[in-house]
């Protein structure tokens, strides 16, 4: 696997996905191998908006790997509120850093930062965009659930402004998933998302009702339905509670269904489902280190035999 | 030349475009930067009878020969448009207009969040679908309204 940039989960082809998550676990299985192997290596983390586990988990990865990190901080401290361009940001940063990790609120801004400099830049979340490696740990965590083989997954909530779903939803399709979008009318899939979709040949169907397909899923990957995207309050309680599962509801599916969720969540998953074998979204957060590691460790050169 | 074109005013050097669809001449004007400052003799006429449109515009500007990117970009809002050469009042070149891969820095993206429509070094970049225009950076697509995305001169 050789890219410059880490910008959506589309340029990511299967063989791609399947290198990353084979070095993870490679990782995953003996840490310990990997410490030191970038030492002396620079981070550099550009955070435009707050983030916690993806931010936490970024720095890990880089200093399990013997790295460290350079922080531009909160944007409230940083040149940023100066009126600074994100172009100038990176292009700045990338003289302190070996690599660059950047959070931006708006979506294009890492495909446009990464236009600006040589340094490899990982995209960590642009505004409604893309998440891709939020994706490759979400399919490690699948591979390690449900496995790729005949694999149908659910994805629930809010599918129009979740990031993390439109990256799930290109890579779902190089692993030749069935999938089925589960949400309100007013948060289906964004055009551009079923655009490629479609022309990418991917088996999908779109409901309204979780009930209608829960029978059939091997993976439920929830999302939080964002209260601040509905312009009327009440429109927001006419479908938040259909979204909300708990052990009751999930007696319907199978034994083995894995219930995935990319954290925070607030409601949409009741903590009785924690105690159940479905839950896995603590597994996948902490996923986040090893196909971390394994990115960085690809990117910065590092080979996979 | 037909009857309907000479009926607008034959020009002597210059571009006729023809075969625009009904009532989108002012927008093929708006891409090409005429606004009627430069001096330019443009003619227009609009809602012509077409056997093939069932309404066309067309377009006469003296004294300009369209470049292969303006006839690019007016491909996307007049897709069935022809585009005749003129010079010394002899139609010297007659083509098609053909869509163009990307459009760049000519329509800007309706997208509020993307970060094409902030204060950055860079300019709009859409990529030309199957039936609209899709942003590069933010991946919205445009269709049926293109030509209301032209950045404004």
């Amino acid at each position: 696997m050789r890219h410059d940039h880490i910008i959506s989960a589309k340029q990511l082809s299967r063989a791609d996905i399947e290198t990353v998550l084979d070095h993870a676990a490679d990782i995953a299985a003996d840490p310990g191998a990997y410490a030191g192997r970038h030492e002396g290596t620079l981070l550099g983390l550009c955070f435009f908006e707050p983030s916690t586990r993806t931010k936490m988990s970024f720095t890990t990865a880089m200093k399990r790997l013997g790295g460290d990190i350079v922080d531009m901080g909160p944007v409230d401290s940083s040149s940023v509120k100066k009126g600074e361009s994100l172009a100038d940001t990176v292009r700045v940063v990338e003289g302190y850093a070996d690599a660059l990790v950047l959070r931006h609120p708006m979506e294009g801004s890492a495909k446009m930062a990464s236009e600006f400099v040589d340094a490899p830049l990982v995209n960590a979340g642009d505004g409604a965009g893309q998440h891709p490696t939020q994706t490759l740990l979400d399919l490690y965590t699948i591979r390690e659930n449900a496995g790729f083989e005949d694999l149908t997954v659910g994805i629930m909530g809010d599918l129009k402004y979740g990031r993390t779903v439109h990256s799930l939803a290109h890579a779902l399709t190089n692993v030749d998933a069935r999938q089925h979008f589960i949400s309100p009318e007013s948060l289906r899939l964004p055009r551009s998302v079923r655009y490629d979709l479609h022309q990418e040949g991917a088996e999908v169907r779109e409901h309204t009702d979780l009930d209608e397909i829960l029978p059939e899923l091997d993976v439920l990957y929830v999302t939080r339905i964002q209260r601040e995207r509905f312009p009327d309050e009440s429109e927001y309680r006419a479908v938040a509670g259909q979204y909300q599962i708990d052990s009751e509801t999930l007696s319907q599916a199978k034994d083995d269904l894995t219930v995935m969720h990319p954290l925070p969540r607030v409601d949409e998953i009741d903590y009785d489902v924690d105690d159940t074998d479905h839950a896995a979204y603590f597994q996948q957060a902490h996923n986040g280190v090893p196909v971390r590691m394994a990115l960085l460790d690809l990117m910065l050169g590092g080979e996979r035999e | 030349m037909s009857d309907q074109q000479l009926r607008v005013s034959k020009i002597r050097n210059g571009t006729v475009i023809d075969h625009i669809a009904g009532g989108q001449s002012l927008n093929v004007l708006a891409i090409l930067g005429i606004d009627g400052t430069s001096g330019d003799s443009v003619s227009v006429a609009m809602n012509m009878p077409s056997d093939r449109l069932g309404k066309k515009d067309i377009v006469k500007v003296e004294g300009r020969e369209l470049s292969q990117d303006e006839v690019d970009v007016l491909s996307l809002i007049a897709p069935a448009a022809s585009i005749n050469i003129i010079r010394e009042y002899d139609v010297v070149e007659k083509h098609r207009v053909e869509r163009p891969e990307v459009v760049e820095g000519v329509l800007e993206c309706p997208n509020r969040g993307c970060i094409t429509t902030e204060d950055e070094p860079v300019d709009s970049r859409f990529a030309v679908v199957d039936d609209g225009v899709r942003c590069e950076y933010c991946d919205t697509i445009i269709r049926d309204d293109i030509a209301e995305h032209i950045v404004a001169e």
